[in-house]
């Protein structure tokens, strides 16, 4: 049967098994847009800017392990999707964006809402095609699924011309992709498996470093079951967290810079370590020169350009974590009477290791007259659904929803790691919500960040997606407040909100609940009355102003030369 | 040190820009770049001579290789290839210095492709060292316009690229 382009591009996404895109209209994308109004598989959500759309789609894509989808019109529809898609690059989330653009006839004529969005985003996507013809829509719809969710998953952008759109042509979907020039490694080397577990039980103070490869290669299993069954301590980035369950007693933690002492510490006296699905970021490492000098290095990765790239690496092993953990089970699984050995000999460490954390716990001075930020998170641990997906903003309430949350499993914390992005939390709980409607979706924000995607809020109630907005308000763009407070001599330079927001007014404005909490025994109760509400709710807290991260590792300074308290 | 890498790459749209912005967005150099379709359907081979340490280098293979459109990455500096370039030279020559010229170009086994009253365009094939010595040679006299091809490598012996 003979359809136009963009039947053919809504065809596709529902052989990809689609079910839920993000996108915004406009000039060049209004055929989809036509397609889609009788077209009752897919169901499309609007938002309020393509860039919350876009950071939906990876919301829904870091959510349920699936490819997001977002659609966007040429010029400025596509280059307000640039920051959501380098956010998806950093951390490696399969996504597809298809952007409209103006007819080929046109292209490189400055049309109007012309913009070279393959140049603009080529060094923050996986790869990029521009459809030049009807009949090549499917097999690049195939590809851009396939590339963006196979090995080291990341966002792929399909540009769609106009007239291609109003082409007719055939529709049919490939069964399956071949691309000479892209063959991922999915299998771990046997050989070098069987030499890195060969280094482990030759160890005495072995640490697995896990990162968010874990996450994302469905692998937390796996890693469970290793760690468990040597007894070997586990500290996971940002990224990671939730890969390993943080109230087990093998838990370090998070690492780097706002990580638990025992995790610092550990990683500089450890004589191994087992990087898993991590890629060594300097936020991790702290200076170089100095990070983990006794330790050799054993490095799991998907890509082969993060292993080796920052530190030194004694045994590579490029595959699939999944693969490469399963294989070590069952290796050292066969090797059951060294294994014991081995625990045995690891007893000091763990002494070692004990005494580090009871030394410094991750902890904070609590007050009876003000809010301390950690105290809310405590609590919304405590009373949210054992399955709630959490997703945060950037700043002071991400790393202490990192440190504080406890996160016991994977897909449950959505968080800009690698870009860092702020305005990324409310969108993103917005696609995990439309993901899974009967889910509890909780985002954690700052005062600063929430603002950067607040008109969502529309959004949100538009769709009955009922997230629970935390804000941790304390009047400043907190992180920066507390660089300025800690190397600038307290000079507060534009960090200071000044004009308090009525965020209860505002929830009001949006037809969503506003509650607010100024004291201590005022927070559980918001809580609950927040979790209560079946719609979308601004919980607002008004924290201690001044609080600070803590521990903190100096930007360049040594892993092991943590502020503690200052 | 300096390396001279092969990429066969696909020939699709913007293949080029992506390895151009490969090299630039993460600080790697480029000294010299050739690109041509090859003899293989739908597949080009960019030679690309660049500089840096082991690990820069071990970057810059795995860097290109992760590219979707890089089939296949040599480096060839362990000296597995041979190394050729062009140059085209226009040089003035006049009086006493046609003689002059026409001597070196005859010692490097150039050619004259192109006469003029006043000058003598050349083209000189080589390993790259052989065109700077020409160059050397050739500068004094007066050098008016040089355009080289960059590097062009191939495997020696009996092996293909494909093994
Ligand atoms: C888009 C963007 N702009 C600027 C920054 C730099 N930045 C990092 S944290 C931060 C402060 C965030 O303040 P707020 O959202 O109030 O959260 P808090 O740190 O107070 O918890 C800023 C400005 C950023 N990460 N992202």
């Amino acid at each position: 049967m003979k359809m136009n382009g963009a039947r053919i591009m809504l065809e596709c996404l529902k052989k990809e098994g689609v079910d839920t895109v993000f996108g915004y209209p406009g000039g060049t994308v209004i055929n989809i847009y036509d397609e889609l109004f009788s077209f009752k598989e897919i169901r499309h959500i609007l938002p309020r800017h393509e860039q919350a759309g876009t950071h939906a789609a990876d919301g829904y894509a870091r959510a349920t392990g699936k490819v997001g989808v977002a659609i966007a019109t040429s010029g400025p529809g596509a280059t307000n999707t640039v920051t959501a898609i380098a956010t998806a690059y950093m951390d490696s989330i399969p996504m597809v964006i298809v952007t409209g653009q103006v007819p080929t006839a046109l292209i490189g004529n400055d049309a109007f809402q012309e913009v070279d969005i393959i140049g603009i985003t080529r060094p923050c996507t996986k790869h990029s095609f521009l459809i030049r013809d009807v009949k090549d829509i499917a097999t690049i719809m195939k590809k851009a699924f396939y590339i963006a969710r196979t090995g080291r998953p990341g966002p792929v952008l399909v540009d769609f011309p106009k007239d291609i759109q109003v082409a007719m042509g055939e529709f049919s979907y490939p069964d399956s992709v071949e691309i000479r020039s892209y063959k991922p490694t999915v299998e771990g080397h046997p050989r070098q498996v069987e030499k890195a577990c060969k280094m482990i039980l030759e160890a005495h103070k072995p640490v697995l470093y896990v990162g968010g490869g874990v996450v994302l290669g469905d692998a937390s299993e796996q890693l469970t079951v290793l760690a468990r069954k040597l007894g070997i301590p586990v500290t996971t980035t940002l990224m990671g967290l939730g890969s390993f369950p943080g109230d087990d007693p093998l838990s370090l933690g998070m690492l780097g810079m706002h990580g638990a002492y025992c995790a610092n510490m550990a990683m500089t006296h450890s004589d191994l370590i087992i990087a898993v699905g991590s890629r060594f970021d300097d936020r991790v490492t702290g200076k170089l020169a100095t990070f983990a000098p006794h330790a050799k290095i054993i490095h799991i990765d998907v890509d082969p350009t993060s292993i080796k790239k920052n530190v030194r690496v004694d045994l590579p092993i490029v595959g699939d974590v999944k693969d490469v953990l399963a294989q070590m089970i069952k290796f050292t699984d066969k090797m059951k009477d060294k294994t014991v050995e081995f625990a045995a000999a690891m007893e000091p460490w763990h002494e070692d290791i004990s005494a580090w954390k009871d030394k410094h716990p991750i902890s904070y001075k609590s007050s009876t007259t003000t809010i301390k930020p950690q105290f809310v998170i405590q609590k919304l641990r405590e009373l949210c659904d054992e399955n709630a997906i959490i997703s945060t903003d950037v700043g002071q309430h991400q790393m202490w929803t990192a440190q504080f949350f406890k996160f016991n499993s994977p897909r449950t914390l959505l968080t800009s790691g690698g870009l860092g992005t702020m305005g990324y939390g409310l969108p993103a709980a917005m696609g995990a919500q439309a993901a899974f409607p009967g889910r509890q979706v909780i985002t954690i924000c700052g005062d600063g960040g929430v603002q950067m995607n607040i008109q969502e809020m529309a959004t949100l109630v538009q769709n009955k997606l009922p997230v629970k907005i935390v804000i941790l308000n304390n009047n400043f763009l907190g992180m920066v407040r507390q660089w300025q407070e800690l190397f600038f001599d307290k000079r507060y330079s534009q960090t200071c909100m000044e004009l308090p927001i009525d965020y209860i007014k505002l929830a009001d404005a949006y037809g969503a609940k506003g509650f607010l909490a100024t004291k201590p025994d005022e927070v559980e109760k918001v809580i609950k009355q927040g979790f209560a509400e079946k719609g979308p709710v601004i919980m607002e807290f008004k924290i201690a102003r001044e609080e600070k991260v803590l521990p903190m590792v100096p930007a360049g300074a040594s892993l092991n030369e943590m502020v503690l308290n200052a | 040190m300096q390396h001279t890498i092969s990429v066969m790459v696909e020939n699709e749209f913007g293949v080029l820009s992506r390895v151009a912005s490969l090299f630039s967005g993460r600080g790697f150099n480029i000294d010299s770049l050739s690109v041509a379709p090859t003899n293989e359907e739908g597949l080009s081979r960019m030679t690309i001579v660049t500089r840096g340490d082991d690990k820069v280098l071990e970057q810059i293979n795995k860097q290109l290789n992760k590219l979707i459109d890089v089939l296949k990455v040599i480096d060839f500096t362990d000296g597995s290839g041979i190394e050729r370039e062009m140059a085209l030279i226009k040089v003035t020559a006049e009086d006493e210095s046609r003689a002059e010229v026409l001597r070196i170009v005859d010692i490097f086994r150039a050619k004259i492709i192109d006469v003029t009253p006043k000058s003598y365009t050349i083209e000189a094939t080589g390993n790259p060292l052989k065109i700077d010595a020409i160059l050397d040679l050739l500068r004094p006299l007066g050098l008016k316009e040089l355009v080289r091809t960059g590097s062009v490598t191939i495997g020696r012996g009996a092996k293909g690229w494909k093994g």
